[in-house]
């Protein structure tokens, strides 16, 4: 390096040019995009008004009693087979991080098995159950006819809560691995045992990974109920297809179905960010958090 | 000196094996209680090792480990050590208070929440109780007005300063600091040893492992240093580290103090 280049002259007016006004860049490019979006929008609207919809019907099934009964079952079987898939993906990520061989090998197999089948030969297996055992229970103690005990809700909620649970237990276990090793060094230093390791300290902070797909499959799961009209489920697609099956109006029905898949999904999308705010406390809001920090620390005396 | 008082802390001939580095090479230690024992020693020497293995992070390989008299990790059966259950190994973690060098504060809690989570859940203490020790330990610490801040909202002398009291808050019969200033930026490590002073002086056994010679000097009853997993000198600190009798010593103390 030989010498600087020659320095700019500096400005005469310094005490004026630092006091001039400041006007905020503007962004032409999101003003031609939102019109061509908004037009885009609107031509669909208008396509699906003049279309061949008759939106009457739509608004008179929207709350007839057949659908309404569709989506409960819809939404209880969806918060049924995700509790049964999240309690068994714990447990499953758990046993697969265990020590012991044992559990390791049966959590593996069930990883294994249940994300390695499709779930429709799942829900199949399950609910022609009583093919291989016509008879199930403890027995001399007690006994049920198989075809009595697996029902198509109970089919169901095996067949997607045991599928769920294979996946969850992978999510749960990235979670898991993503909670620093000095948190569980400090928990046993205060003489907590394995189990209450995980459940004070590990898993709380493991939320906070674990939220958002399991929100994402909570989603999901709504739509995947919908597989289960194959085994005679009745929710709120089954029941909307038995009605145009009747009426012959397949479009109005489906845009019922979807009116109402979307409320709910709608639903638990905002649940999940509450619930992602709570889990990050302490994480999230990090950065203005530090801002005001910053701000305090400029101010105050050290 | 008459009539010494039984070591509260006994470790013979220990040594732990990484795979193929010996980590610790037949370690012996014998620590009087009320006293503060320095382990000096350059990174990689077996000092952090060897903290763990007194509060059962690592497991020791050969040797045996007693605090206040009882064998750590084991159960002699005849003419056979028995491993202890996770249960066992925690009841005895509880004679030792741990600090370590990255704070490890539990994220999710605030400062207060991280003091009294031992207390009530692993000692089954009332709330009310804990409360109330936890405030009076933030005091001491000079922390009163944090009680409600998060770690990520500490500056790293503050989250050391929580972590010590929490560590307290078990009322440990020794207090174990792992490198407790070593991730600190430079004008907060005075406050993090001011408060070790200060436990210093009010009698609690402690073990610090530190490159901090200055509060070697000056607290520390004994001093050990040590290199590749054995013990090379051990002294009073104005010997060792004032005139040190081993080269390696010598070698070391005069790297950190230029």
């Amino acid at each position: 390096m030989t010498g600087h280049p020659a320095a700019r002259p500096i400005p005469t007016d310094l005490e004026r040019l630092a006091g001039l006004a400041i006007v905020p860049r503007r962004y032409y490019g999101r003003w031609v995009a939102a019109a061509i979006i908004l037009l885009l929008f609107a031509w669909v609207v208008k396509a699906f008004a003049e279309g061949q919809i008759a939106w009457k019907v739509v608004g008179q099934f929207l709350t007839a009693p057949a659908i309404l009964n569709g989506l409960v079952n819809t939404v209880i079987m969806t918060a049924c087979a995700m509790t049964l898939g999240i309690v068994l993906g714990v447990l499953f990520a758990i046993m697969y991080m265990s020590p012991n061989p044992v559990l390791r090998g049966s959590a593996l197999f069930y990883i294994w098995f249940f994300r390695g089948t499709p779930l429709l030969l799942q829900l199949l297996l399950w609910f022609n159950l009583a093919l291989v055992f016509p008879r199930i229970g403890i027995p001399g103690l007690i006994e049920f006819r198989t075809i009595d005990l697996i029902t198509p809700f109970v089919a169901t909620l095996l067949g997607l809560g045991m599928n769920q649970g294979a996946y969850t237990a992978e999510v749960v276990r990235s979670g898991i691995l993503s909670v620093d090793l000095g948190q569980s060094e400090a928990a046993k230093s205060i003489g907590m045992t394995r189990l209450t390791t995980l459940r004070r300290i590990i898993l709380p902070q493991a939320m906070r990974v674990i939220i958002p797909p399991v929100g994402n499959e909570f989603i999901s799961m709504v739509k995947l109920t919908s597989i289960a009209s194959v085994i005679q489920y009745s929710e709120i697609l089954r029941n909307a297809q038995t009605i145009y099956y009747a009426n012959a109006r397949v479009i109005e029905l489906l845009i019922v179905a979807a009116i109402w898949y979307l409320a709910v999904v709608t639903l638990l999308q905002i649940g999940q960010f509450f619930l992602e705010r709570y889990f990050s406390r302490g994480r999230g809001e990090r950065r203005s958090r530090q801002k005001a920090n910053r701000g305090i620390a400029a101010g105050g005396p050290p | 000196m008459n009539a010494q008082p039984a070591p509260i802390v006994v470790a013979h001939q220990v040594s732990k094996r990484f795979g193929p580095l010996l980590a610790l090479n037949g370690v012996s230690l014998s620590i009087a209680p009320g006293t503060v024992q320095c382990i000096i020693g350059p990174s990689g020497s077996g000092k952090s090792t060897f903290l763990r293995c007194l509060n059962q992070i690592e497991k020791i390989d050969a040797g045996a480990i007693l605090i206040d008299g009882e064998l750590i990790g084991y159960r002699r059966v005849g003419d056979t050590l028995r491993e202890l259950s996770d249960a066992e190994i925690a009841r005895q973690r509880l004679a030792t208070g741990m600090v370590f060098q990255r704070f490890n504060l539990f994220h999710h809690m605030t400062a207060l929440e991280n003091i009294i989570e031992g207390p009530v859940t692993v000692l089954r203490r009332s709330r009310r109780e804990a409360v109330d020790e936890a405030m009076a330990l933030l005091a001491r610490v000079g922390l009163t007005d944090k009680r409600d801040a998060y770690p990520i909202e500490m500056s790293g002398g503050q989250q050391q300063r929580v972590a010590i009291a929490r560590a307290l808050a078990m009322r440990p019969r020794i207090m174990l600091f792992d490198e407790p200033t070593s991730a600190l930026d430079p004008e907060l490590v005075g406050e993090v040893l001011a408060v070790m002073r200060d436990l210093a002086r009010s009698g609690m056994t402690m073990i610090v492992v530190t490159h901090e010679l200055g509060f070697a000097r000056e607290v520390a009853h004994d001093v050990v240093f040590m290199d590749r997993g054995e013990i090379i000198e051990q002294g009073p600190p104005a010997q060792v580290l004032l005139s040190p009798q081993q080269a390696r010593t010598r070698e070391f103390i005069s790297a950190v103090l230029t």
